[in-house]
């Protein structure tokens, strides 16, 4: 039977479920310290003075160090030159949440009260937390090498100005994707332990290997006595790809102090000294027939750093605007992007990264076009699409070589689900009667670029490489571990690499282990983000069991005396196809495997071992068609999701139960985006959502079930099919619900509304309507 | 996260808590639930040199029928009045209120007292308290003392308790078979009211606001419309009078009064079916 | 100040010298080295310290070590039956796929078993309420309410103390 496919339940779950996971905290060495860090309470300012004399008086209180302390090392790794973050701030704070100094004390306790005692004298400047603010003549610089606090900006090649005078219509969109707060329930924390054999930094981190090679780097010290371990992580979602401060900090402490440093991040400390994700605001126009079919498409998309631009909130805007046209076909396609600073938290990867901002704002135009030609939003998809027989596809975007997908298919199978008709006879229906909710119907057919991805992907935003590392080892007892360079936090991939490898080898599922996270057990590595787990790694096991497999074959003819052609596997036992009966099983083909008598000639011992550094030639491109269906109490505007329909296109499913835990994930941070979450500042800087009270992660009964459904168009870049799905759902949920949204109002007039979708916004609309 | 350093004692009584509050002074506050205190006390808003424990008080946690009465212990926890077949009976809108409270393991640990004192605006037994026309008992060197819930309500996060005193009951006239109904309109089911209405009909109506002004409000003019038999157009034009509403993240003033009536009508509504 | 706590801690009579001021939560991760409970906010929100106390779910970030003398807590070292079998809460965890990187797990395992013994058969909704208090960043939930459904349909679980 084969595993991949199967809905098989995960490795991982007996510890998780029985309290024996092991999470960064979760670890105390003997002598471990704890480090608390003092955050700039002011968004841009300078720093006058910070009085350490009461908190080293503190017992218990082993250093405080302020920049002073590093003013040695250099900024922190993955920021731009001369724009970066230093790792304390040195006279200067650009954000709330900035480090300004670190305490370690022998237990946290003793340090949140030395915290305290640290006094920071502020000399504020004037602060510009918003992109408006950053951009405004005469506005107060960030960082003075710029001028300005735009750090690049990208100008259109051709900004379209005949297609959109020529065309029958035209429509615009100003759009403003609303600032997230990742917030994994795991908040940043990292353990450093640097002693006489080298520096082990065991951190909630998706890029272990990334993370060892920058360190080694930072500090100049060799990459074969520098670990670091990632263990079990408490989710990331991106926001724990970048560096940031405390990584560098612990280690300094650790080898200062002669003891293991822990930093446990607060969750009021996460929400601003975590990167935040989205952020950005387009300017978008579409011009038009009068059958809703597109003749061009302009954007301009806003990207705000924060105060610290960093390589991947750099490239956030490039796959943004490579993905502007989605699934459509578009004659011609504008694209423009700037990077400005802002005195905020730094931005960088969050859940979709963004291609959720580009989906967004291309279904938005779709249902701003089906309003202006009175054509269905469904039918105006079904005109602009590009069909199945087009691909591969050039877009306006080198990025952008779309490989495979069927958008149409796929709102087939979505409309199988939705009783469209019936919702807009019910819509009409309440309409008229003043004492019914409103109905809404949203569709969004995403598509988005993923499976990072081809040589020279991930090398744009600071990493190694881009390809993925898979080693399959086969133990003398015929059972088999996989080393694998990916760095899960909750996606399953443990199980899903097993299943793959079950399936080449022969062996047992209960018989594979996979490692990964420790750079001391997985040589080299480069991590998971961008939905490459199984597209890029999983296809690595998938090849390096091939390999494995096929020298199994080899000593398994040998000792059968038979032809390696002629050789299957059945139960753990190779036999020659037609007779069963007589047979060798892994066990000894593995313990012979070592044994140069046993082996065939020309093998070596030890050839059941086989490394494979992945590549895939291009990004994956996962696509779907989502529909939502809204109620809207127009009393108190209270938006209520009535229906959540999910149709996606992943490729091969490996795992059917951990892709619907992917997509209801995905999605369910979609919806928050939608409806509830806002990372928000005051014109000074100062958020005013700084704990999960104020920044609105819902629970159960705040999102909906889902109907879920797949088609599957085989991803032609591996021999897998398989494209990721892990970042669909957040790409595919915004614009389902917003549309949803609009579409309950549209018979008001109302063209759009910017998310967070709130009961304010939306009784506001309702009242002007009046 | 961490809060400050405190003393800890153990009040082993009502006399106990009132000797040792006498003993502590200001710098002391007493520690029930905990789910309103704590909180604060972990981002170090509040800093207390003393916590007295009063949670092991048992005599403090009760439901009683005394007469006309339903009497509470103020250390009666809000799942434990929730689940009570006599509030059920003769206060449903308590019950219910009790139901509402923050999410279930809030329910577990806080106590209608600890809410009460702690005198949130936003929070929702106050407000049930002062829709039914409850009394608080307070207890403090020279006895007990009682007082009602419309003026025990003094200001924000502020309420009569006076140094050395401790809430130590609350008496609510039952309102066995009266129609009621408590709206509450959230952002999340977890949130505290954006706006909320508590409305109690029968012999002595009460309607009263959560989050409308700077401490909880119990909506007099309306109160008294109802209770004259007034059309809810009437109840509804004096609703929003001498609240003060905040403004905040999810509303305006603005939104609120909006909130306010809408609530109120649905609120009736339902009670009078 | 300092006090001397006295908690049964899965079925485990416990009493340390700690601060007033320890959080059950780290009373129970850093003196008693049980680290399935986890914290995953400062607000009491996020509901990932939820244990049991005499049986009910409680945040143990919202509850001083201290105030708890002569009371059961029981946390997800603890879940699993005397046998060894995982309880009917866990096994539905793991069939129904209600957890991905598990660090809200034993909160939302042990706020669901407290459900089930107030409520041996809740509804979605009933479910979906009962866990307004526990946040999840990974599932969306309805695979969460899935498990406990599994759990209220399966409530004589046993692997018979194979895992």
């Amino acid at each position: 039977m084969s595993l991949v496919g199967a809905r098989v339940l995960r490795k991982e779950d007996p510890n998780l479920i029985t309290g024996n996971g092991q999470y960064v905290d979760d670890l105390q060495p003997a002598g471990c310290t704890s480090m608390v860090f003092v955050r700039s309470t002011e968004a841009h300012a300078k720093i006058r003075s910070i009085d350490t004399a009461e908190a080293l008086a503190l017992p218990g209180v082993l250093a405080v160090w302020t920049s002073a302390n590093v003013a040695q090392l250099a900024n922190c790794p993955g920021g731009l030159p001369g724009l970066d973050q230093p790792l304390l701030a040195k006279d200067i704070v650009r954000f709330v949440g900035e480090g300004v100094a670190v305490v370690v004390a022998t237990d946290r306790y003793i340090a949140a009260d030395a915290a305290e005692l640290i006094i920071v004298d502020y000399e504020p400047l004037p602060a510009v937390a918003s992109l408006s603010a950053a951009m405004a003549p005469g506005a107060v610089v960030l960082h003075e090498v710029l001028g300005g606090n735009t750090v690049h900006f990208q100008d259109f090649e051709n900004p379209l100005d005949e297609a959109f005078a020529a065309a029958p219509r035209t429509a615009s969109l100003h759009i403003v994707n609303n600032r997230c707060a990742p917030s994994p329930i795991e908040p940043n924390v990292c353990l450093a332990d640097w002693g006489r054999s080298g520096l082990t930094l065991w951190a909630a981190f998706q890029a272990p290997h990334h993370l060892r090679n920058t360190i080694a780097q930072y500090f100049g010290i060799p990459q074969d006595s520098t670990r670091v371990v990632a263990p079990d992580v408490g989710g990331g979602f991106g926001a724990k790809i970048n560096f940031v401060p405390e990584f560098f900090l612990t280690a300094l402490l650790s080898k200062e102090i002669g003891k293991p440093v822990k930093y446990t991040q607060t969750r009021s400390e996460c929400l601003v000294a975590m990167l935040h994700g989205r952020a950005q605001e387009h300017d978008a126009s579409v011009a038009f027939d009068n059958d809703g079919r597109i003749l061009a498409l302009k954007l301009t998309v806003t990207q705000d750093q924060g105060a610290y631009p960093n390589g991947t909130g750099m490239g956030l805007p490039v796959l943004t605007t490579a993905m502007a046209a989605g699934c459509y076909r578009i004659p011609a396609v504008a694209i423009s992007w700037r990077n400005v600073v802002t005195n905020t938290t730094p931005v960088a990867a969050y859940r979709g990264a963004g291609r959720p901002e580009a989906s967004f704002t291309i279904e938005r135009l779709i249902d701003l076009i089906a309003d202006e030609t009175g054509v269905d939003p469904v039918e105006v998809r079904r005109r602009n699409f590009i069909p199945v027989d087009a691909f591969p596809y050039a877009t306006h975007s080198p990025l952008a070589m779309y490989d495979s997908g069927n958008f149409a298919g796929a709102l087939d199978e979505l409309l199988k689900h939705v009783n469209y008709d019936e919702l807009k006879k019910e819509q009409e229906k309440r309409r008229q009667d003043p004492a019914a909710k409103l109905l809404g119907i949203g569709f969004a057919s995403w598509l988005e670029i993923a499976g990072f991805g081809p040589p020279g992907s991930l090398e744009a935003f600071g990493h190694l490489a881009s390809w993925e590392s898979a080693q399959v080892r086969i133990q003398p007892d015929g059972s088999a571990i996989i080393f694998t360079g990916a760095s899960p936090h909750g996606q399953g991939t443990v199980t899903t690499y097993a299943q793959i490898a079950a399936d080449e080898l022969g062996i047992d599922f209960d018989r594979i282990s996979v490692k990964h996270g420790d750079t001391a057990v997985v040589p080299q590595g480069i991590g998971t983000m961008g939905s490459r787990a199984v597209a890029v790694g999983g296809e690595g096991v998938k090849t390096a069991s091939g390999r494995v497999y096929e020298n199994a074959k080899r000593i398994a003819a040998h000792l059968l005396e038979a032809s390696a052609e002629d050789i299957i596997i059945e139960d753990e036992k190779f036999f020659v196809k037609g007779t069963p009966a007589r047979s060798v099983p892994w066990s000894e083909v593995a313990w012979k495997s070592f044994q140069p008598l046993e082996l065939p000639g020309g093998m070596e011992p030890g050839a059941l071992d086989s490394t494979v550094f992945q590549q895939v030639p291009n990004f994956s491109f996962p696509s779907g068609a989502y529909c939502c269906v809204v109620e809207i109490d127009r009393e108190t505007g209270g938006v209520n999701i009535v229906n959540m329909y999910l149709v996606d296109d992943c490729g091969t499913v490996i795992n059917p139960l951990l892709v619907e835990g992917q997509v209801h994930g995905g999605v369910a941070q979609g919806i928050a985006q939608a409806l509830y979450e806002h990372m928000l500042y005051d014109p000074s800087g100062v958020p005013r959502t700084s704990t999960f009270m104020d920044y609105l992660v819902p629970a159960a009964s705040d999102l909906p079930g889902y109907v879920t459904g797949r088609i599957n168009t085989p991803n032609p870049s591996n021999t897998l099919g398989a494209k990721g799905v892990g970042e669909s759902g957040s790409v595919g949920a915004p614009p389902a619900v917003v549309n949803a949204v609009v579409d309950a109002l549209s018979h008001l007039g109302v063209k759009h509304i910017d998310m967070p979708v709130t009961p304010i916004k939306v009784w506001n609309i309702l009242e002007g309507a009046k | 996260m961490i809060p400050a350093q405190f003393d800890y004692v153990e009040a082993t009584s009502v006399a106990d808590a009132i000797r040792l509050l006498a003993e502590h002074g200001d710098e002391a506050k007493l520690l029930a639930g905990g789910h309103s205190l704590i909180p604060l006390m972990k981002l170090r808003l509040v800093t207390p040199a003393t916590l007295i424990d009063v949670t092991h008080i048992k005599e403090l946690s009760y439901i009683k029928e005394e007469g006309n009465n339903i009497v509470i212990g103020a250390l009666t926890r809000h799942r434990d009045i929730e689940e009570s077949d006599l509030v059920k009976k003769h206060l449903p809108l308590v019950a219910h209120v009790a139901g509402e409270v923050g999410d279930p393991q809030v329910r577990n640990r806080g106590t209608i007292g600890g809410s009460l004192v702690h005198g949130d605006p936003a929070a929702d037994l106050p407000a049930a308290a002062l829709a039914t026309g409850a009394t608080m008992v307070i207890a403090g060197k020279n006895g007990e003392r009682r007082i009602s819930a419309q003026d025990f309500f003094v200001d924000f996060l502020e309420t009569d308790v006076q140094p050395g005193e401790i809430l130590i009951a609350i008496e609510f006239p039952k309102h066995t078979d009266a129609g009621w109904a408590y709206e509450k309109f959230v952002r999340r089911a977890m949130d505290y009211s954006i706006v909320g209405v508590a409305l109690q009909l029968g012999a002595k109506p009460g309607v009263a606001l959560v989050n409308m002004s700077n401490k909880p409000h119990l909506a007099v003019s309306a109160s008294q419309a109802i209770g004259k038999g007034a059309a809810i157009a009437d109840v509804l034009a004096v609703i929003n009078d001498n609240t003060n509403p905040p403004e905040d993240l999810n509303a305006t003033v603005e939104y609120r009064q909006h909130l306010a009536r809408v609530l109120t009508q649905r609120a009736f509504a339902t009670a009078s079916k | 100040m300092t006090i001397r706590t006295a908690i049964t801690v899965n079925g485990k009579d416990t009493s340390r010298e700690v601060e007033a001021r320890t959080l059950l939560v780290h009373y129970l991760r850093e003196e008693l080295g049980l680290t399935g409970t986890h914290i995953g906010c400062d607000t009491s929100n996020c509901g990932a310290c939820t244990v049991l106390l005499d049986g009910e779910a409680a945040k143990s970030c919202t509850i001083f070590a201290a105030q708890i003398h002569d009371c059961h807590v029981t946390t997800i070292e603890g879940a699993a039956q005397a046998d060894g079998s995982f309880s009917p809460m866990q096994e539905g965890f793991r069939q129904e796929h209600g957890l991905q990187c598990g660090y809200c797990t034993p909160g939302m395992i042990m706020a669901s078993t407290a459900l089930l013994t107030e409520n041996p058969n809740p509804t979605e909704e009933e479910i979906r309420h009962a866990l307004e208090g526990n946040l999840c960043r990974c599932t969306g939930y309805e695979m969460i309410v899935n498990a406990v459904r599994w759990a209220a349909e399966n409530p004589n679980f046993t692997s018979g103390g194979v895992k």
